[in-house]
């Protein structure tokens, strides 16, 4: 017997997220749903008596598959939300007869037939192990060899072939160059010792700071400082002619 | 209560499954009711060995689980490669097979 | 030699296919070693001659089977080659002719870049006409039959970069074409009737024929024969035929091919022996194409033109004295022989006065050539007086027989074959005069820029040799029956009948004829001056020159209501045939669309196919209590 209990929250746990499948707009959330889906019919499993079957369940089901679907899902774009009105004509009402004729079927069918459920309780691992490695050992390597066919088969498919070859580090230059970038490495910011100047442009021979040689994201932060605050506070401090600041030194000149 | 009552489980999950892959225009969601409709077979199979007493039920579900994974694997790749061809993975846009 | 005979053909034809294949690198040899096989087939025959002379009559046929050409159920032919006193008679014919003129094309054509080209033809031609006249089934006949008619075809075509040339070689060779469906017919009717082809059996089972089998075999042949021998009705492509080079006209057009038929008549003798009635209608249609052809010669002013209209009236008298029987075959081929001689010289002659008159072909420009070209003029006048019958020369001896074998018989048919054969030596006497005098005699009507010049020796040799035989070839074959006698084994010998008048009485008559003929052709054309354009004439001028219009009878009898039958066919092959198939595959076209529009490329559309077949078949399961 199995606890009535466990059958309804197995089936509620089971049909209304599947349900997602027809109505969620956002493939995430109907893998979410079907993860859902997945536990129930492990809990289902174990209920049933199939222990093994249900952490195979959560482990291949759950842990495997539907965790690669949303790997690909993220590759193709996790945020693709999906107009649910239908383009084929007469579709709709085709599919939801068909399933729905396709239910009513089976379950006549089912309750048609009289079942005496055996009291027996079999499924404990041991047993499930004695049987696959003795009477369906071959189907055990043949489906083997079909998962490692189905890897291969994923590589190969998955594979991109390059189609130009591999560009040297002198042609990545020279493609640079040719676009007009610099052909020499930019400055490094910060001519102050004393202080964390990666904030702080670089003076070029003329005492004239690159603006360019500070990170653009500082600039664009407005974190980029000044030089002249920095001269200010030096000449406050020492000796104005020991320290004397090149750029206005240059400007006295003029 | 009966196990046969999973088997009606089954058999619903099973159509909207199939309802689903009519239905979605997305293959991954489409692909995903084929998962559902393969979970509701593998169901079935573990609430008739519950029936009989039997293992064979629960070996052929664990042998399904075995094929659906090689079959995900294959699928989603599938899945990529179309859609790094066509940039989409709508069904409805490849029609190469319309007459 | 007679065992080796058939050297005579491989020679020309090993020839023939080294000179086509080798190709440019052959021009500067290519046309001596034609000569070289033609003279080799000659030998060959020579030899076989004297072999068959060395031998009692009655043995003078020698069979050799070479090998199985159709080993057919019922239907077996070997290939083998028959050397008998007629065959021989056209080997030594064709290929002394035939080498002479290989000769005289070596001059001829040096100026052709294609000369080599020329003679890998005529040698084909040889070869195809010794196979013809050699084979011993009606079968292997056919296949020399048909070669001589692609080679033909080739020859008449030889420039064909010129369209009317094209069209006069595919004239020629329609027009063969329909002869030759007579003689496949009448294969067909031998086959059905004797149950075999070759000479042998035809001649054993022929009289255990019916007369009515023999006729219908007898007149498909004589179908075969008029294509071949250009006579009525088929005769229209003889005239055109002369755009081939003049060589070929004097060896194809005049001295052989165009007596196959008369060859192909004398050959089938056992069966026309059975059929009299055929034997008039091949009797009827030579004294039908002799006046023909001599009225179509007076008219011509193209020298070539007006020699192919001789020519088809002298095969016409040759085809009339086949259709006599017995009494006539010998000198069917009598005339044939002297025939060849003088006019192959003469049309050798008109090609000497071309070479001479820059390819000029129209009598109206030529005249007083004699002082020009004195080789010519001899060896053209030798030609002349032989066709004209005058005697001692050749043409005396055979043509007159003729006229008298044609005088032989009961009831109409010698009055009427007699009086065309003695009218058509008056107009023969007229019209060859004509050429001679317009071309030789009278003014100078060249035009300005020719230089008329004699030919070359290695032109006038074979000319000269020609017109020795056409002098005193029939004299020497006619002393003491010599080639009737020679003739016997196959035409077998005949009863001497009295014509209904008194032989000398037909000699003075035609004499008498031949020379008012001559006399008024002098009148008009050696004495008097020959206009230089043609005058305008009579209705009956203008129709012979016409050819009687046998072009555009041809074209309204034959050719019109063809071509409406082929347009009908055609219509209701479209309509009817094909149309019934296309509209079926229109139909089924219909049924591909409409279920085209299944395949939609959807897929989700085939899921749902798929879904919805398996709830049908579930539900019928179900429903359906399976």
């Amino acid at each position: 017997m199995v606890s009535p209990v466990l059958f309804w929250v197995v089936a509620l746990l089971t049909v209304i997220p599947s349900l997602a499948l027809l109505f969620a707009r956002k493939a995430v959330h109907i893998a979410m749903s079907i993860v859902c889906v997945m536990v129930g019919l492990a809990a289902a499993y174990v209920g049933l008596g199939a222990p093994f079957l249900g952490v195979v369940q959560i482990v291949v089901y759950t842990g495997a598959v539907m965790m690669l679907f949303l790997f690909v899902l993220m590759l193709v774009g996790v945020d693709q939300r999906e107009d649910l009105k239908e383009t084929l004509r007469g579709q709709r009402w085709i599919a939801l007869f068909t399933a729905g004729g396709l239910a009513i079927l089976l379950i006549s069918v089912i309750g048609r037939v009289s079942i005496s459920p055996q009291e027996e309780q079999v499924g404990n691992p041991e047993d499930i192990a004695l049987v696959l490695f003795d009477r369906y050992v071959l189907v055990m390597e043949v489906l083997g060899a079909l998962l490692i066919t189905a890897a291969v088969g994923a590589l190969v498919m998955t594979h991109t072939p390059r189609l130009l070859p591999r560009k040297t580090q002198a042609e990545v230059h020279a493609a640079r160059v040719l676009a007009g970038a610099d052909p020499v490495n930019k400055p490094m910011p910060g001519v102050y010792a004393r202080h964390n100047a990666l904030d702080v442009p670089a003076l070029d021979p003329d005492g004239n700071p690159i603006e360019h040689s500070v990170s653009r994201v500082l600039e664009v932060r407005e974190q980029m400082s000044d030089g002249d605050e920095f001269r200010a506070r030096l000449e406050s401090t020492a000796n104005p002619e020991d320290h004397q600041n090149p750029q206005a030194e240059a400007e006295g000149e003029k | 209560m009966n196990a046969i009552n999973f088997v009606y489980l089954a058999a619903i999950l099973f159509s909207i499954g199939s309802a689903a892959v009519l239905l979605r225009r997305n293959a991954i969601v489409a692909f995903m009711g084929v998962e559902l409709m393969l979970n509701a077979a593998n169901l079935a199979l573990v609430a008739f060995s519950r029936l009989h007493g039997q293992l064979d039920g629960q070996i052929m579900a664990f042998f399904v689980m075995v094929v659906a994974a090689a079959e995900v694997v294959v699928g989603l790749a599938i899945i990529i490669a179309v859609f790094r061809a066509r940039q989409t993975i709508s069904l409805d846009e490849p029609a190469e097979l319309k007459g | 030699m007679t065992s080796l005979i058939w050297l005579a053909i491989a020679l020309p034809l090993a020839s023939a296919a080294i000179l086509l294949c080798l190709g440019r690198r052959a021009d500067a040899w290519g046309h001596w070693m034609g000569v070289a096989a033609s003279g080799g087939a000659f030998l060959v025959g020579l030899g076989a001659l004297i072999e068959l002379l060395g031998k009692a009559a009655e043995d003078r046929a020698v069979d050799t089977t070479l090998y199985t050409f159709i080993p057919g159920g019922d239907l077996h032919v070997d290939v083998g080659l028959l050397a008998d006193p007629l065959s021989i008679t056209f080997v030594l014919l064709i290929t002394f002719v035939g080498t002479l003129i290989h000769v005289y094309s070596v001059a001829y054509m040096e100026h052709d870049p294609d000369r080599r080209r020329f003679f890998a033809y005529l040698n084909l031609f040889v070869a195809a006409m010794l196979l013809l006249v050699l084979a011993d089934s009606y079968l292997l006949l056919f296949v020399g039959w048909e070669g001589v008619g692609l080679a033909s075809y080739l020859l008449i075509g030889f420039w064909n970069q010129k369209r009317e040339y094209a069209t006069a070689a595919n004239k020629a060779f329609f027009v063969n074409r329909v002869g030759d469906i007579g003689l496949i017919i009448a294969m067909g009717l031998m086959f059905t009737s004797f149950g075999a082809l070759d000479f042998a059996t035809v001649a054993e089972q022929a009289p255990s024929a019916t007369t009515a089998q023999l006729t219908a075999i007898g007149l498909m042949l004589l179908v075969a024969a008029c294509g071949k021998s250009a006579q009525f009705p088929l005769q229209s492509w003889l005239g055109d035929a002369m755009a081939g080079p003049t060589p070929v006209s004097a060896l194809i057009h005049a001295a052989t091919m165009v007596t196959a038929g008369v060859y192909l008549i004398v050959r089938s003798a056992p069966i026309f022996d059975g059929a009299p009635d055929a034997r008039v209608v091949v009797a009827a249609v030579g004294a039908m194409t002799l006046l023909l052809g001599a009225f179509i010669g007076m008219a011509k002013d193209d020298i070539k033109k007006a020699l192919a209209a001789s020519t088809m009236s002298q095969i016409g008298y040759m085809m009339l004295a086949a259709g006599l029987g017995p009494i006539g075959y010998a000198f069917a081929i009598f005339h044939l022989v002297t025939h060849g001689f003088f006019k192959a010289g003469m049309f050798l002659g008109a090609g000497s006065v071309m070479h001479g008159m820059k390819d000029q072909v129209d009598m109206r420009r030529f005249g007083a050539l004699r002082g020009a070209m004195i080789v010519t003029w001899v060896t053209f006048g030798l030609g002349w007086l032989a066709i004209l019958g005058i005697p001692p020369f050749s043409g005396y001896f055979s043509k007159d027989k003729i006229i008298e074998a044609a005088f032989v018989g009961e009831g109409w048919q010698p009055w009427v074959f007699g009086g065309a054969a003695l009218i058509g030596a008056g107009l023969t006497a007229f019209y060859m005069s004509r050429l001679f005098f317009m071309t030789f005699h009278g003014k100078a009507r060249w035009t300005d820029d020719q230089h008329p010049h004699e030919s070359p020796a290695l032109m006038t040799v074979p000319m000269i040799i020609l017109a020795v035989g056409s002098a005193f070839l029939g004299l020497f074959l006619a002393v003491g029956d010599r080639f009737t006698h020679w003739l016997e084994p196959v035409t077998g010998h005949a009863e001497h009948h009295d014509p209904v008048l008194p032989i000398p009485v037909l000699i003075a008559a035609t004499l008498t004829l031949v020379v008012i003929g001559a006399g008024i052709a002098w009148v008009k054309y050696g004495r008097a001056d020959v206009p230089e354009e043609a005058p305008a004439a009579s209705l009956a001028t203008l129709t012979a020159r016409n050819d009687f219009f046998q072009d555009s009878v041809n074209r309204a009898v034959f050719q019109r209501p063809g071509q409406h039958l082929t347009r009908t066919l055609v219509y209701l092959d479209a309509a009817v045939v094909d149309g019934a198939v296309n509209k079926q595959a229109r139909g089924w076209a219909g049924l591909g669309e409409a279920s085209r529009r299944l395949q939609n490329g959807q897929v989700r559309t085939y899921a749902a196919t798929m879904l919805v077949g398996l709830v049908i078949l579930a539900a019928v399961i179900v429903v359906g209590g399976l």
